[in-house]
C-alpha cells in the first residue's frame, strides 16, 4: 500500500513538473512586494502595480540591468541613466537631454521616484503615455532620444552573452520582446522609491523643523500666500504632486501646447504635469523646459513673474500684477521648506546605483 | 456613525429573525448626479467656455468641478433611517463618480432621501481617507485651515469690473476662523433632502445640481470682491453654506 501511493504521489510530482516547463505563462519568478513607506501606508491607497507584470526579484534585477545598459539605443552609447541619473534623482542636470545624434531635446528629463502611486499612471510632462510600461517604450524609438527601433533593440539584447538567461529567469522565456522588456524596466522603476526626508521624519516625530522651515511650511499651505498645495500635494498626501496638468503662467504666447499636443484639445494648450516637489535639491534645472536654473528663480515666478495666457489655471492668482507678490522673508523661509523635501537617502541607495 | 450602522444592521436582523415569513425584498439605490446652469445641462464641453452668467452679473467659466457627498439616508414612514455611512467624491469633468451607489441594501418602500453635502463633523476628521487624500492631489484642507477635507472645488473664470478675465476657486470647507486661540470651528456641511421617493428594486434618482444657485441664493455673489482665498474667510464659508442648500434638487426617478 505504501509502495503504491509512493508511486502515486512520484507520479503527481513528475507530471506537475512537466506541465511547469511546458509552457512559460506558467513561469513563476520570485516574488518580490514593493517595500511601502509607513508613511505612504498610512496616507496614501496602495501603489499600482498591473496584475500582468508583479513584481519579481528576477524582473527588478533584469530591469535594472537594462536601465543602466546602453544596449537600448541605435549606437549603444546611451541608457536610460544617460538621462535619468540617480544622483540627480533620475532626472537631468542639463537643461535638455542630448541624444544618441546630438541633438537636444525640448524639455526637461523628468525626476523617477514614487512613480507607482502616480493614480491616473499619465506619464511624461504632457501625459501621453498611460502606464509605466508605455512610458518605458518611447524613448528607445524617440529620433531624439535612443533612435532605434524595438525590432533592433530586442535583437541587441537577444545576442548578448547575458540577457536571454536573465529573461528566462524573470518571466520564463529566452526570447526577448519589447513588452517583456519594458515591463523588466517599470518593476525596477516601482522600486524607486523615496520617502526618507527631512519633513517625513518631521512627520514621523523623529526631528523638529526650524522656525523658518515651519513658516515656510505655513507660505506653502496659505491659500492667501503660496497656495502651493492645491496642486503640489500637503502633509497627509506626501507625493507632493498631484499628477495632473496645469498651465502656470509662464509665457503669454504658447509655443510648447503640452498636454494640448497629446490630446488636440485646445483647453489643454500649455499644460503640463506637476512634478513632485521632492527632491527638489537634487532636479534642478525646474520647469518642464528647465527654464529655471534654482529655487529661487522658480520661487519669483510664482511671486511676480505670472503671465497671462488663456488656459492659464485658476489657481494662479493676481496674474495682473504678476503674482502674489510674498515678502523676500517669507520667500527664503518657502524655499528652506522645500528643501526639507529633499532625500539624500535616496539618491545615495546602492540599490538604486549601476551595477553593471 | 458606524455605531448607527450597526444599530440599524442589528436591527435588520432583529425584525428579519421575527418575520421568517414576509422578509422584504432588500435592494441597492442609485444616485446620478447631472449638473446644470439654470436648466441648461453642463457637458465636459462646456468647461473652460465663458458662457454663464451669475446673478451678480458676472459672465463667467467653470474649469474645475469637484465635490463630496456623504451620509446618503433612508427614512421610512416610521422614522427608521437606513445609512451606509459611506461618501462619495464626484468629478463633473473627468465625469467619474457621478452615479453613486451607497453600500446598503434597504427594503422596497417609500422612503425619504437625504444626502450631506460635504462632511459634517462627525466625520471630517483630519487625514483618516487614504482614498480623499490621494485623490486630485490630496483632498485635504491643511491644518492651519481647520484640518479635514475639502467639501467643493469650483474653478473657473470671470470678466471683472475691469473687463479683464480673472480666476476665480469657490472652494467649500468647514469654516474656520484663524483669527481667534483657539480657531474657531464651524460646521458648513449641509443635509440636501430629496424628498419622499418610492424605492424598487432597481431605482436610479436623478439629483440635479444647478450651479447658478451658489452664486444666487440667499446671497448674491460678487466675484469682483470673492473670487480667491476663500477658504480662510470664515463669513465667506458660512455665504457658501447658505448658497448650497438651494442647489441641489431631485430629478427624474426610475425603476428600471
Amino acid at each position: 500500500m505504501r509502495f503504491l501511493v509512493s508511486i502515486l504521489f512520484l507520479t503527481l510530482l513528475v507530471i506537475s513538473c512537466k506541465s511547469g516547463d511546458d509552457s512559460g505563462d506558467t513561469y513563476e519568478a520570485t516574488p518580490s512586494a514593493l517595500v511601502i513607506p509607513q508613511l505612504f501606508k498610512d496616507k496614501l491607497i496602495p501603489p499600482v502595480i498591473p496584475e500582468d507584470n508583479p513584481q519579481t526579484v528576477e524582473g527588478i534585477a533584469l530591469g535594472k540591468k537594462l536601465f543602466f545598459d546602453p544596449i537600448l539605443s541605435a549606437d549603444g552609447t546611451l541608457a536610460c541613466a544617460g538621462c535619468h541619473n540617480p544622483q540627480n534623482a533620475f532626472s537631468d542636470s542639463r537643461r535638455f537631454s542630448v541624444g544618441i545624434d546630438g541633438i537636444d531635446g525640448t524639455r526637461n528629463s523628468m525626476p523617477i521616484f514614487n512613480l507607482a502611486w502616480n493614480f491616473n499612471e499619465k506619464f511624461f510632462w504632457d501625459g501621453r503615455a498611460l502606464t509605466i510600461e508605455n512610458q518605458a517604450l518611447e524613448p528607445v524609438t524617440n529620433p531624439i532620444e535612443m533612435h532605434n527601433t524595438w525590432e533592433n533593440a530586442t535583437a541587441s539584447i537577444q545576442a548578448d552573452n547575458e540577457y536571454p538567461a536573465l529573461f528566462d529567469a524573470a518571466f520564463g522565456t529566452t526570447t526577448v520582446t519589447s513588452d517583456l522588456t519594458t515591463k523588466a524596466i517599470a518593476q525596477f522603476v516601482r522600486t524607486l522609491i523615496s520617502a526618507n526626508s527631512k519633513f517625513d521624519k518631521y512627520l514621523a516625530n523623529e526631528v523638529e523643523l526650524t522656525p523658518s522651515e515651519l513658516n515656510g511650511l505655513n507660505v506653502f499651505l496659505d491659500e492667501a500666500k503660496g497656495d502651493c498645495f492645491h496642486c503640489h500635494g500637503n502633509p497627509n498626501n506626501p507625493l507632493w504632486t498631484d499628477n495632473i496638468f496645469h498651465n502656470n503662467g509662464l509665457d503669454e504666447v504658447i509655443t510648447d501646447r503640452g498636454l494640448g499636443d497629446f490630446t488636440g484639445d485646445p483647453r489643454d494648450f500649455g499644460l503640463f504635469k506637476s512634478p513632485s516637489l521632492r527632491n527638489l535639491a537634487f532636479t534642478a534645472p525646474y520647469m518642464h523646459d528647465g527654464r529655471f536654473e534654482t529655487l529661487d528663480e522658480v520661487i519669483n515666478h510664482y511671486s511676480e513673474g505670472l503671465v497671462y495666457s488663456e488656459t492659464i489655471d485658476p489657481l494662479m492668482k493676481t496674474v495682473s500684477q504678476g503674482g502674489v507678490h510674498l515678502s523676500e522673508s517669507d520667500k527664503a523661509d518657502l524655499k528652506a521648506f522645500l528643501l526639507t523635501l529633499s532625500d539624500p537617502s535616496f539618491i545615495n541607495n546602492p540599490a538604486f546605483r549601476n551595477s553593471n | 456613525m458606524k455605531k448607527i450602522a450597526l444599530f440599524f444592521a442589528l436591527a435588520i436582523v432583529f425584525v428579519s429573525c421575527n418575520n421568517d415569513d414576509d422578509a422584504q425584498v432588500q435592494t441597492t439605490v442609485d444616485l446620478k448626479f447631472t449638473h446644470n446652469w439654470d436648466g441648461s445641462a453642463i457637458e465636459n464641453s462646456d468647461f473652460e467656455q465663458i458662457q454663464y452668467t451669475n446673478a451678480n452679473g458676472e459672465q463667467l467659466s467653470i474649469s474645475k468641478l469637484v465635490y463630496l457627498i456623504s451620509d446618503v439616508t433612508f427614512t421610512n414612514s416610521q422614522g427608521v433611517s437606513f445609512d451606509a455611512g459611506d461618501y462619495n467624491l464626484i468629478n463633473v469633468r473627468e465625469n467619474t463618480n457621478v452615479t453613486f451607489t451607497p453600500n446598503i441594501q434597504i427594503p422596497e418602500g417609500d422612503y425619504t432621501v437625504s444626502f450631506t453635502f460635504g462632511f459634517d463633523d462627525e466625520d471630517n476628521l483630519d487625514g483618516v481617507y487614504t482614498d480623499l487624500n490621494s485623490a486630485d492631489g490630496g483632498w485635504n484642507v491643511p491644518m492651519m485651515l481647520g484640518g479635514g477635507y475639502h467639501f467643493m472645488r469650483m474653478e473657473g473664470k470671470f470678466i471683472d469690473n475691469t473687463s479683464s478675465e480673472k480666476g476665480y476657486s469657490y472652494h467649500t470647507i468647514r469654516a474656520a476662523d484663524t483669527g481667534t486661540t483657539p480657531m474657531t470651528l464651524l460646521d458648513t456641511s449641509f443635509e440636501v433632502n430629496l424628498g419622499t421617493v418610492t424605492i424598487g428594486n432597481n431605482t436610479e434618482i436623478e439629483v440635479k445640481a444647478n450651479l447658478s444657485e451658489w452664486f444666487k441664493n440667499p446671497n448674491q455673489w460678487d466675484l469682483n470682491v470673492l473670487n480667491s482665498a476663500l477658504m480662510p474667510n470664515f463669513e465667506a464659508q458660512k455665504m457658501m453654506s447658505q448658497n448650497g442648500t438651494s442647489v441641489f434638487s431631485k430629478g427624474t426617478v426610475s425603476q428600471n
